[in-house]
């Protein structure tokens, strides 16, 4: 056991409420490094905040975070995040290139602006999303996808060992769908980890190794293999996934993408 | 040339203290619009009268410094108020900015009056504290501009300074607040910015319609690019193009305040903008619509004649 290394995320007692409604309850939850671990559940179980709490964003009545074995406060620059598109207003005046160099805005600290090698980074990450050649273009003018890409290769700049990604395959077409996966797949071929937060339950088989099932509380978490059954997707969504056909209870069952 | 100087004084003089706040209101309102906090400079300025007449029944003073920080006192102080009600009661963002406005206005308006009269304070008469309701650029005194300079200035290299934490806050504060950034005391400094901008147009523009003067040209600034330095600029010249005009315009007649003035200046920038500015304006936008329906019709027209 003491030879296990030390897992990208490990969350205990976790409880967070708003209003005195609890959003999650009591959440014992570990992701092991270099995984692509998808978080899955229904509307308003917690998926978005989970991420929050993790990230210090919202403050949790109880329970603690650890990143890489230690309180996230002390490892942010290991941590890359990608919030929800919809959060921000794209009628921002700014262009595509500006977005992604606010990546390096934590490493570069107070005051100092991006330079030289900032400017190589951002292209760099552009290029990964194959976005490089709409550097300059204004972020208003881009589609719902183009956009979640640029938010990808902010989060790339950021050159972090964990990812946190909130419905990043949100709202986008087949194109980006890919290109994301791909970079997804060569994060976790380098060794990071990678958390998203996914809605579709079709793709996880064939996009994820790992799974959490969460609805307020922490329903599954391991290999989805294991835990990707019926009868978990069951107690997660109360029997309405919608998951069509169900075959078996192992991943290998599921009817693949063409 | 030093003739002309002596000859103009009074309007060199007022035309620098109107243009510097047009400069100031101008740049750091950009990022007030851009933030969708509009409104909040409306309460601060509001806000402000209690301040001064406060600030000038304490002290007796008219000396600018004490009414500015009796001003930006009490916009603080307003500022405050809004946010403990939202966060302390189901009273929405909107709702607490118009109860706060009006209550310090309603304070501000009452103590000016009492003030005022000679037998409660013999020497109100003579301070010229009515001039802070619509304005009078035609009061600002060489002391004054200076003071306003001090502060101006000071708020514009605070901007510059944390220009991308500004802009970030502006942008994406929650991916700001996890690079961490206290996003809680950026948004204090930005608001204090706006506060000083506020409380240096006051008596040039006064209360009532200081607020235009960080909204309109952001505004209309707006319009006209899609970077946010350059934006930030143009509302900078904007208002010192409003500011300046409307002193002068009010100087032609006696007893026509600077603040209508100004605002109705800085309005004509905004007109002026949303409806001739290249790619956001609505004219080139429906002059653009028109073209492209008529060549789809004409292509369909093509194509039924083959």
């Amino acid at each position: 056991m003491n030879a296990a290394p030390t897992p990208a995320i490990e969350v205990t007692d976790l409880t967070v409420a708003y209003d005195e409604r609890p959003v999650l309850w009591d959440i014992d939850w570990t992701v092991p490094q270099g995984v692509l671990a998808a978080v899955v559940g229904p509307n308003g179980g917690g998926k978005t905040t989970l991420l929050k709490a993790v990230l210090g964003l919202v403050r949790p009545a109880a329970g603690q975070a650890l990143v890489l074995g230690r309180p996230y406060r002390e490892q942010r620059r290991l941590v890359g995040y990608v919030p929800q598109r919809r959060t921000v207003d794209w009628d921002f005046p700014t262009n595509v290139l500006d977005v992604v160099l606010m990546g390096c805005y934590g490493r570069l600290g107070w005051i100092r602006r991006p330079g030289k090698a900032e400017h190589a980074q951002a292209l760099a990450a552009l290029d990964k999303v194959g976005m490089v050649h709409l550097a300059r273009r204004q972020i208003s003018q881009l589609s719902g996808g183009q956009r979640q890409r640029v938010f990808l290769a902010r989060a790339l700049v950021e050159d972090a060992q964990v990812y946190l990604m909130d419905e990043p395959f949100q709202g986008v077409d087949a194109t980006t769908e890919r290109a994301i996966i791909e970079v997804l797949r060569d994060l976790r071929a380098a060794g990071r980890t990678v958390v998203v937060v996914h809605h579709d339950l079709q793709t996880v088989p064939e996009y994820f190794d790992w799974v959490t099932l969460l609805n307020v509380q922490l329903m599954a978490n391991g290999p989805v293999a294991d835990v990707f059954t019926e009868e978990n997707l069951r107690r997660t969504y109360g029997g309405r996934h919608g998951l069509l056909p169900i075959a078996g209870s192992a991943a290998g069952g599921w009817p693949g993408k063409p | 040339m030093s003739d002309w100087l002596g000859e103009h004084y009074t309007l060199v003089i007022v035309a620098a203290g109107a243009g510097l706040l047009g400069v100031v209101s101008g740049a750091v309102g950009s990022f007030a619009v851009l933030r969708k906090q509009s409104l909040l400079g409306d309460a601060i300025s509001h806000a402000a009268l209690p301040g001064i007449v406060l600030a000038f029944y304490l002290t007796r003073s008219k000396a600018p410094i004490v009414l500015l920080l009796g001003a930006a006192g009490a916009g603080w102080a307003a500022t405050l108020a809004v946010l403990a009600i939202v966060r302390a009661s189901r009273i929405k963002y909107d709702s607490a900015l118009g109860l706060t406005l009006s209550v310090f206005f309603g304070w501000g308006l009452l103590l000016l009056t009492y003030v005022q009269n000679p037998r409660n304070v013999p020497e109100a008469s003579k301070a010229g504290l009515n001039t802070f309701l619509f304005g009078q650029a035609a009061t600002l005194l060489e002391s004054d501009v200076l003071v306003m300079a001090g502060l101006g200035t000071a708020a514009l290299l605070l901007m510059l300074l944390f220009w991308k934490e500004f802009k970030l806050l502006s942008f994406d504060p929650e991916f700001g607040a996890a690079l961490g950034f206290p996003i809680r005391g950026l948004e204090v400094l930005l608001t204090s910015l706006v506060v000083m901008a506020i409380v240096i147009g006051l008596q040039a523009v006064g209360v009532v319609l200081m607020s235009a003067l960080v909204i309109a040209p952001a505004v209309a600034a707006r319009q006209w690019t899609d970077r946010l330095g350059r934006m930030v600029l143009l509302a900078a010249l904007f208002g010192a193009g409003a500011t300046v005009s409307g002193a002068v315009l009010s100087s032609l007649s006696p007893r026509l305040s600077t603040g209508p003035t100004t605002t109705l200046c800085a309005s004509a920038l905004v007109l002026a903008s949303l409806l001739g500015a290249p790619s956001r304006g609505l004219v080139w936008r429906r002059l653009r619509q028109w073209r492209q329906r008529r060549q789809l019709r004409e292509a369909r027209h093509a194509c039924l004649a083959d």
